[in-house]
């Protein structure tokens, strides 16, 4: 079974899923990050293929892939560098990244190497869903890859349906209209969204994305959904100074509370 | 052949809409609505009523005699460089205006590169009485200033695109992000044949008129709709798409466009797509793209700033893959050229993303009775600095 799936199946809240830019802060961190999640309590990696036009996201995470791609960050390197990761790591990976640099590789030769890897999810947000089903889906299945699809406020209920029946792993609910770290908090509006997707009762578990930054967020994440994601805030953490292991134990501790 | 999208929005293997899904409800309102907005007869009505009245449409077909001396055949301007904000963006921004009226959208956004999609985005907001962002290149508003001013004017709020080149590219970026953002309310009024389904096709229609013009003044003035050439420049490929559209079919009109080669296409430091380029996705189509091994966007260059943007849209790509159209590059140097050339024999400055298209003649053969007609998307008005630099006047 699926690593991504085993650990729904074992948990089902609270759960924490922590994005972090390949190539950030410096070129060989990838390993040691993950590293370091796991052993302070991270339940899911996600990690970033640095694109230099990443339009879905805000200024931390598009400077910390600036910063990657300056350091010499590539999808080959960072797939190098998960080479007997296994070893280290036993919590889920998920790759995220934009389309253009996983087409360049070749996207079988990419499904192969992330199943050989230990990679167990994908997450593509430009990847549209007919090209998905009919191009992507046969290839992910063959190499043990689940899709995670992401759904917003503004989606309809029949995609989300549809995104339902499509999606394994999980849900990505973009908690509101927006790039990555641009709102902090989480409005009345934000709820009602929370509770009309808690009633659709989906098959697949949720995770809340955007905008989660700290325990409180965390918390209000965890009380509507299986649980959440933080991206710029974790980024914004190992920026600091100080040691990198460090930092991500202090930061993920005080989020977890 | 047929050039024609698909109902996915593909032109042959190019086109379609890999967006993020925060963009997917705004893609698939407008994808679910243009067409018949488009054709009712209330919108044709305020749309040929804006182009006559407001924009100065038809533009005229002129004989450029002087030019056509020199290169031996029959040339022609199709002088969109008159259009009212000084270049064919106009005709879009108008189409579009509408278009977000009946979606119900209270306020705009834009790219620009050169200024004028974002000028004329601009005039029509202030025509609207519509709130309007235009984001630009930081580096680009440095180099367009007068039409930085303009938007201003008009009273819509410039935003600089700090990101990357700082130029067309992330100025797209940061509007697509700002459209994220601001999903409900908001139309993002896109200059040009680029961006995900519908957009390159709507922007082709709209801009479809130039073409429309071309066949019946050239009946007028030749006796026959079909010349042998029809020449335009080449960024995102607006003006050129407009230039070929009802000439698609008819293969014995020979489309060539000309992309801008920069420093020149060995020197790194060019803006010319189908040399340089190779098929990938940007900005919600999959296009011909200048980009790395490993699938990172390329930063182009190229002395005008409408023609700095590292990939086409996928119609030029079909139409480049299928052999339809010719392309041809020019440097910096041989745009410039070819702007002076036709300002001391025509007595017109052309916008130096235009001057491309002019330089293409050069290369150019042409039999004596040859009839080629030659798109003149802008003026050079908003240029004049960098031709003032560049020929030390």
């Amino acid at each position: 079974m699926n690593r991504i799936e085993q650990l729904f199946n074992r948990k089902s809240e609270r759960v924490l899923n922590v994005y972090f830019t390949a190539g950030y802060p410096t070129l060989n961190d990838t390993v040691s990050i993950m590293q370091s999640l796991e052993a302070s309590g991270a339940d899911l990696i996600e990690i970033g293929i640095p694109f230099s036009d990443p339009i879905a996201d805000g200024p931390t995470i598009q400077e910390s892939n600036g910063i990657a791609l300056d350091n010499g960050m590539t999808l080959k390197l960072l797939l190098e560098q998960l080479e007997g990761v296994r070893e280290k790591v036993n919590i889920p990976i998920i790759l995220m990244g934009y389309i253009n640099p996983i087409v360049q590789y070749g996207i079988e030769a990419f499904c192969q190497k992330c199943e050989e890897v230990g990679v167990d999810g994908l997450i593509l947000p430009d990847l549209p869903m007919f090209e998905y089903l009919e191009v992507y889906k046969p290839l992910f299945e063959k190499h043990g890859l689940l899709n995670i699809f992401l759904i917003t406020p503004q989606t309809s209920e029949s995609r989300i349906r549809e995104i339902d029946e499509n999606s394994n792993g999980f849900i990505y609910m973009v908690s509101s209209a927006s790039t990555t770290g641009a709102k902090t908090g989480i409005s009345q509006d934000q709820e009602a969204y929370f509770s009309r997707i808690k009633e659709m009762n989906l098959k697949n578990p949720t995770l809340i994305g955007f905008g989660i930054s700290n325990k409180e967020t965390f918390d209000k994440a965890c009380e509507n959904a299986n649980g959440a994601i933080i991206g710029s805030a974790f980024i914004k953490a190992i920026s600091q100074e100080g040691e990198v292991a460090n930092n991500i134990n202090e930061f993920i501790q005080s989020v977890k509370g | 052949m047929k050039v024609k999208v698909d109902e996915r929005g593909y032109y042959g293997n190019f086109g379609g809409a890999y967006i993020p899904e925060m963009l997917y409800p705004n893609m698939e309102e407008l994808r679910d609505n243009y067409e018949r907005i488009m054709q009712s007869e209330d919108f044709q009505e305020e749309f040929q009523s804006l182009l006559k009245d407001f924009v100065g449409r038809p533009t005229p077909l002129y004989f450029a005699k002087r030019l056509s001396q020199k290169y031996g055949a029959k040339v022609y301007l199709k002088r969109e460089d008159l259009c009212h904000t000084g270049a064919h963006k106009v005709n879009n921004t108008i189409g579009q205006i509408l278009m977000a009226q009946r979606l119900g959208k209270k306020k705009i956004i834009a790219e620009t590169g050169a200024g004028q999609h974002g000028v004329a985005t601009a005039t029509v907001c202030a025509l609207m009485g519509v709130e309007c962002i235009v984001y630009m290149g930081a580096v680009d508003m440095e180099r367009q200033k007068p039409n930085v001013e303009r938007m201003r004017i008009l009273g819509a709020e410039v935003r600089a695109a700090e990101s990357g080149s700082k130029t067309l590219k992330d100025a797209t970026n940061e509007a697509m992000r700002h459209w994220i953002n601001n999903p409900t309310d908001t139309h993002y009024i896109i200059g040009s044949v680029v961006g995900p389904h519908p957009y390159p096709e709507m922007v082709a229609r709209f801009q479809s008129v130039i073409s429309e013009e071309i066949r019946k003044q050239l009946l007028s003035h030749e006796g026959t709709e079909k010349p042998n050439y029809v020449v335009a420049c080449v960024g995102g490929g607006s003006n050129a798409a407009g230039a070929f559209f009802h000439y698609y079919d008819d293969e014995d009109v020979q489309l060539v466009a000309v992309e801008a080669a920069g420093l020149g296409n060995d020197s790194g430091e060019s803006a010319a797509t189908t040399v340089l380029g190779k098929p990938g996705v940007l900005h919600g189509s999959k296009t011909l793209l200048m980009q790395t091994e490993d699938g990172q966007v390329v930063e182009p260059y190229s002395i005008s700033a409408g023609l700095d943007y590292p990939g086409i849209g996928p119609v030029h790509a079909h139409l480049f893959e299928t052999g339809r159209a010719q392309f041809y590059s020019a440097t910096d140097e041989e745009a410039m050229q070819a702007g002076i050339e036709l300002s001391r024999l025509e007595g017109i400055i052309p916008a130096i993303e235009t001057a491309h298209a002019f330089a293409a003649l050069d290369r150019m053969t042409f039999k004596p009775n040859d009839i080629v007609v030659i798109n003149l998307s802008g003026r050079g008005d908003k240029d004049l600095e960098t031709y003032i630099k560049w020929g030390k006047y």
